[in-house]
């Protein structure tokens, strides 16, 4: 909110405030204890339930905490050491990117091609969007757990695909198969965010622009290249740092369908640190895990957003 | 154009009605092969079972109430805050701004542990405010701090001098001027915020033991048998279904408030 005169009183606030009826300081100031009332409480809630909790995080990861025992002892970094050094952690993390790396750019370029599809002006588009949306709408719970079912060894999948004579695999249960499932039912029910965030930027794009694009001869596939692209450039920012964030914090469907399971082949980050406080009661390793997943959103969230004055449009 | 529109709608759609022909299904059949897409002899007594054998019908209260208080009061929360961050200067207003945006990206994973120790050192742990202070005054008012920010940036400044000189004060200029033009707004972050609490799923696992005081989503993974663990599939889909349908209800008849809310987060 660019307001030239509140920049100009606020740089002269610290002198005397010369020449002005000090009855509209007054006001001012009245105004700004206003402000903060009205803040207080969403800030006093941010500093007890996230930043607390956050600087809690960190204090946790230098101490051997079992929550099952009770006691703690600070440990400086040896949590930090084992986990570093240890097998799983790295497999976890490898698994974690692995998820990360197929989540995110489906959601892009999956979500982008829906909103596309939908974006046409014929009968009853509006069904299709809403359809596309159902399971944004329904919990993740309820989401993993009908995949559960058809995802089983004798389930619908398994049997559809017998029907056209193909033998599948043990979708969950096959390490080999359990990753790539439980990616299919993360990608399915986020991409209708990504769909309509994107719909919403090409509704934006100026028909003129299109029409002018037509007459210099450029075909569809370049004029959405050319044209399209560069103006929705904020847009995929947005869902590339949306997809990031849903996708390191998946949790519930690996709980739901796989436990981290066969071995540890779908075992991620979010997975692990829930595994570790609750299961295993190792409350100072799991919050040491916990401070390696919050740096990984915070730098690759920083990332995009840095990155962002070299190929987003119109960045103001 | 259809078809391919028809085909692509199929893996989301799909699921949904095997969920509520899986729950129609006798626990025989639902592993028939060829799947059997409807029952010859549907079960309708399946849905009456979550409510006979447990405490669905209460949890399902309790989710109703868990979500109902928070939206309620998430919207007072973000409503104030979201209009002194667009309309009222004083010093720190960006910093403040930008500090509580972060909280957006914090998955709750990060901060699960030690949140657990604060509500335990209230006494919340195994009762329903565990999960509705945090979320009234943590995350997800933040996002509707964000959205009503968003929406009142556009007032018109017109209007509150007109306010001023019919002798509104601050409170009065929030209450009379700006809410009332604001309903559009509140009311996609009504329908996003109970939402998003009606779905929550980590933070009832972990702060709730009691079974009467579940909400639905912990409920839905407990219809398995006692011994082996495996779940009693046809049943577990009733339920589901049951759970998902005020949701799809609510859904098509606000889904334009629904679509702008997604997409008002992210444009502007």
């Amino acid at each position: 909110m660019p307001d030239p005169r509140s920049q100009l009183s606020g740089r002269r606030s610290t002198r005397p405030a010369a020449g002005r009826p000090p009855r509209r300081g007054h006001l001012r100031r009245v105004d700004a204890a206003y402000g903060y009332a009205f803040i207080a409480p969403a800030v006093l809630g941010f500093l007890v339930f996230v930043a607390l909790p956050i600087a809690g995080v960190f204090l946790f990861s230098f101490q051997d905490y079992n929550s099952l025992s009770g006691r703690s002892t600070y440990v400086g970094m040896e949590n930090y050491e084992r986990l570093l050094t240890s097998d799983v952690f790295g497999t976890v993390l490898r698994n974690t990117a692995v998820f990360s790396a197929f989540v995110i750019p489906a959601n892009l370029v999956i979500g982008l091609l829906m909103a596309v599809l939908v974006n046409q002006r014929i009968r009853a588009i509006s069904v299709f969007r809403t359809a596309y949306f159902v399971p944004v709408v329904i919990s993740l719970v309820a989401w993993s757990l009908v995949w559960d079912v058809m995802l089983q060894d004798s389930g619908g999948i398994n049997g559809w695909l017998a029907m056209i004579g193909i033998e599948g695999p043990n979708w969950l249960a096959d390490p080999d198969w359990a990753m790539t499932s439980i990616i299919f039912v993360q990608v399915l029910k986020g991409v209708g965010v990504s769909m309509v965030l994107f719909l919403a930027a090409l509704q934006e794009v100026p028909g003129e622009l299109l029409e002018a694009a037509r007459i210099d001869g450029a075909g569809p596939w370049q004029s959405f290249r050319s044209v399209v692209v560069p103006l929705i450039t904020p847009t995929i920012m947005m869902v590339a740092i949306l997809a990031t964030i849903n996708s390191l914090k998946a949790f519930a469907q690996v709980f739901l369908l796989t436990e981290g399971g066969p071995g540890l082949s779908t075992n991620i980050l979010g997975y692990f640190i829930y595994e570790q406080a609750f299961k295993a009661f190792q409350v100072g390793f799991a919050s040491t895990a916990a401070v390696f997943l919050f740096l990984i959103v915070l730098v690759l969230t920083l990332l995009q957003w840095w990155s962002r004055k070299r190929w987003v449009f119109n960045e103001s | 154009m259809y078809l391919l529109l028809a085909l692509v709608a199929v893996p989301f759609v799909f699921p949904v009605f095997w969920m509520f022909s899986t729950g129609l299904k006798t626990y025989g059949d639902v592993f028939e092969n060829p799947p059997v897409l409807w029952p010859e002899d549907p079960r309708w007594g399946n849905y009456l079972v979550p409510f006979i054998t447990g405490p669905f019908l209460q949890q399902f209260l309790n989710s109703i109430y868990i979500a109902s208080v928070t939206t309620i009061g998430v919207l007072a929360v973000a409503s104030l805050a979201g209009y002194a961050f667009a309309r009222i200067e004083f010093r720190g207003r960006s910093v403040l701004f930008v500090m509580l945006l972060s909280a957006l990206l914090i998955p709750p994973e990060v901060t699960i542990i030690p949140l657990f120790r604060i509500v335990s050192a209230f006494g919340w742990i195994d009762t329903h405010l565990a999960l509705i202070v945090p979320a009234i005054f943590g995350v997800p008012a933040v996002l509707g701090v964000f959205l009503m920010r968003q929406f009142f940036l556009a007032l018109p400044i017109e209007l509150e001098q007109a306010g001023r000189v019919d002798g509104l004060g601050r409170f009065g200029l929030f209450t009379r001027v700006a809410l009332p033009l604001a309903k559009a707004p509140l009311a996609a972050l009504a329908i996003l915020t109970f939402l998003n609490s009606w779905n929550d799923f980590l933070e009832p696992l972990v702060f709730l033991r009691t079974r009467e005081l579940w909400t639905v989503p912990i409920a839905l993974q407990s219809f398995t048998d006692p011994i082996t663990g495996i779940p009693i599939w046809n049943i577990q889909m009733a339920a589901t279904t049951l759970s998902v349908l005020p949701v799809l209800a609510v859904f098509f008849v606000a889904q334009r408030q629904f679509v702008q809310g997604i997409a008002g987060t992210g444009i502007k």
